[in-house]
């Protein structure tokens, strides 16, 4: 069998160091904001004190720290892999890490300086109209500090850009139309390639409407007369949001196509139909499946409604029928090298499906009249992203860690893994169970008949923490060994 | 009232999902060779394909027809007996009449004087009914119809700002005059 910590000749040690550096700002900021996360529903279950205005600040920051941090870890996972193919710029890698610092540090000021509690989706007018709760100039540094990391990534996607119509001479033969529509030689781009052409395109749209409302709206915190129209402001930042966070997910898988045929000796063929297909249509409805998240507009066309539960229901197509069950595929009777990465990696592959399934549940229009932004809503999120997103991140920094840093494990690791797989499931089922009895999400304060769920909620966010710890820490005490030469 | 129902389906999907994984977890330590297994597996894949999108049509087929929207809720010969008009402020609801029929069509015509807020109907066992976004420059048209009398909450479900929690009103439904 193949030895899954060979490391890759195709990366130069300077390479290696910004992914490094990328997992690494990742590892750290995901500890603060679960610890940030933990709080809120310690304050929701009565169990700390924390204001309501502190509530909202601390909501804003783990929204939007969560989601950056996701973005990162994709983008490190992307890059690390497509460089192996396509002939990726180091300077623009590390210009985006540097953007997504100075954003990081203006949105930290927003908030904590400028007392910025607008949560990370920003609604307009909201940000301009905070009724004495923060100052105009917290609200204009959290836009100016979202656009610099949208830029960030932004000029990250252009510079792939660059790289794979250099190698591939399109975007369609990097996701493999030519196999997809003709006849299929077996030669499609790798996965990492088609995985990053995809998410290049769907995330320079989202990015460019993001930091179109995003300009439009610090114009008008300064020029009100200069008006926006609410409802074209919530469709553009919505795109935006939506692309953006399913971005985080189509960069983190390309760590599963890539290491776990590594572990297990069996190879994952992107030159299939199924699979090209599936990237493909993935392309199409990731772009158009957002109106989901504008279901109780009731003014919005009712096309638009039916697309987005329509579209919903199709995007659980790839995942269930390609994706996760392609890792299932490569697992039965492989005899896989376990070990945390590898462990972390598979437990993605169930997070990402079975996240799917409330997602899909809420994109329902009948049953979203009754759970839209319920508790229900960051059960579903939570729940592909503590299992999807972040078990890629983690799995991928502990193959690193293995691969580069010469780390060990121990039964401290195999017990932190199932911990952490269980108590994520008590979590998000406590957010899930949440909104069955429906909880309002973003509440500082619940009613008493909901306090029992989030008290259930913290504890396994304690147990979810405690174990991230172990991983992350495992990751860090290796960075030393992994950056050298 | 779909909550049950939600969180049923739920449990189901994650746990059969859960048990598909498991399985294979359980049997991944035995190796053999790869190609018997995928085309195995692939076979398997086209039926699973097939029960995932009978599901997905006959799921849009059942739920479709029963859109909350005005167009397809506002049917013919069912012109709503009350329109109530509402308005969410930074933070607080303006409503009017709070007195409403139970068993007859009520539209309530929502809208926002600041920034976004959502109107969320609740009963007395804490589901939500009914909801809808309350939106500054639109007016969004709920309708809905009250089955049973009591006293009904409401509350704001899209964040807008520091007192978003409490931003609670309340109106009655009573039982129509015959």
């Amino acid at each position: 069998m193949a030895n899954p910590y060979e490391p890759d000749n195709r990366i130069a040690t300077a390479e290696r160091r910004v992914v490094l550096a990328y997992m690494g700002i990742v590892a750290v900021v995901l500890l603060l904001m679960m610890v940030f996360g933990l709080l809120m529903r310690l304050a929701q279950g009565e169990l700390v004190g924390l204001s309501d205005m502190w509530f909202y600040r601390v909501l804003t920051l783990h929204g939007v720290g969560m989601v950056g941090i996701a973005g990162l870890s994709g983008a490190g996972i992307m890059w690390y892999f497509l460089r192996q193919y396509v002939d990726l710029s180091l300077a623009v890698a590390w210009l985006n890490l540097g953007l997504f610092l100075a954003g990081v540090a203006l949105i930290l000021a927003s908030v904590l300086y400028g007392g910025f509690a607008g949560a990370w989706t920003f609604l307009f007018p909201l940000p301009g109209e905070p009724m004495g709760m923060w100052q105009r100039s917290g609200a204009a540094a959290f836009l100016v500090g979202l656009l610099l990391v949208g830029v960030g990534f932004l000029l990250l996607h252009l510079d792939a850009a660059r790289a794979i119509f250099a190698r591939y001479g399109g975007l369609g033969r990097a996701l493999g139309w030519p196999q997809l529509f003709g006849h299929n030689d077996g030669n499609a781009p790798a996965a990492a390639v088609v995985a990053s052409t995809m998410v290049l395109i769907v995330n320079t749209l989202g990015l460019v409407s993001g930091a179109a409302i995003v300009i439009m709206m610090l114009i008008n915190l300064y020029a009100p007369a200069l008006a926006i129209d609410a409802l074209l402001a919530k469709n553009m930042i919505y795109f935006f949001g939506h692309v953006f966070i399913n971005a985080t997910i189509y960069m983190s898988i390309i760590a599963v196509y890539h290491l776990l045929p590594r572990y297990t000796g069996r190879s994952w063929k992107s030159s299939t139909k199924a699979f090209l297909a599936a990237w493909t249509a993935s392309t199409v409805m990731v772009v158009i499946v957002y109106p989901h998240h504008l279901l109780m507009d009731f003014v919005q066309p009712q096309w638009l409604h039916i697309t987005g539960q329509v579209i919903s229901y199709a995007s659980g197509l790839p995942v269930l029928a390609v994706t996760a069950y392609g890792v299932v595929t490569i697992l039965y009777r492989s005899g896989i090298r376990w070990d945390m990465a590898s462990g972390l990696l598979a437990l993605s592959g169930f997070g990402w499906a079975a996240g799917t399934i409330p997602a899909i549940v809420d994109a329902t229009i009948v049953v979203n009249e009754n759970m839209h932004n319920t508790l229900w809503v960051p059960g579903h999120f939570h729940f592909y992203l503590l299992l999807g997103v972040v078990a890629m991140g983690l799995g991928f920094m502990l193959w690193l860690a293995r691969t580069y840093g010469r780390a060990g494990e121990s039964w401290v690791d195999r017990v932190a893994f199932w911990i952490y797989a269980l108590a994520g499931l008590g979590f998000v089922a406590a957010f899930l169970y949440g909104g069955r009895v429906g909880t309002p999400r973003r509440y500082a304060e619940h009613l008493p008949e909901w306090v029992p769920y989030d008290r259930i909620g913290s504890l396994f966010a304690v147990l979810v923490i405690l174990t991230t710890a172990v991983f992350v820490i495992r990751f860090l005490a290796s960075l030393r060994t992994a950056s050298a030469p | 009232m779909y909550q049950a129902i939600a969180w049923q389906i739920s449990v189901i999907g994650v746990l059969a999902i859960a048990l598909v994984f498991l399985f294979v977890f359980l049997r991944s330590g035995e190796a053999v060779e790869y190609a018997p297994v995928q085309r195995r597996f692939y076979r398997i894949r086209t039926v699973w394909f097939i029960v995932l999108l009978v599901l997905g049509v006959w799921l849009s087929a059942e739920t479709l027809p029963h859109l909350p929207y005005a167009a397809t809720h506002g049917r013919a010969g069912a012109e709503p007996a009350v329109t109530v008009d509402v308005t969410g402020h930074q933070w607080y609801w303006e409503m009017d009449p709070r007195e409403l029929p139970a068993g007859r069509r009520v539209a309530f015509r929502v809208t926002a004087a600041d920034v976004n807020h959502g109107f969320a109907i609740y009963n007395e066992d804490s589901q939500v009914v009914a909801q809808t976004q309350a939106m500054p420059g639109y007016v969004n048209e709920l309708r809905h119809t009250f089955r049973e009398p009591g006293t009904y909450t409401v509350m704001c479900l899209e964040y807008c700002g520091l007192a978003h929690h409490r931003m609670i009103t309340t109106f009655q439904v009573v039982e129509a005059e015959a």
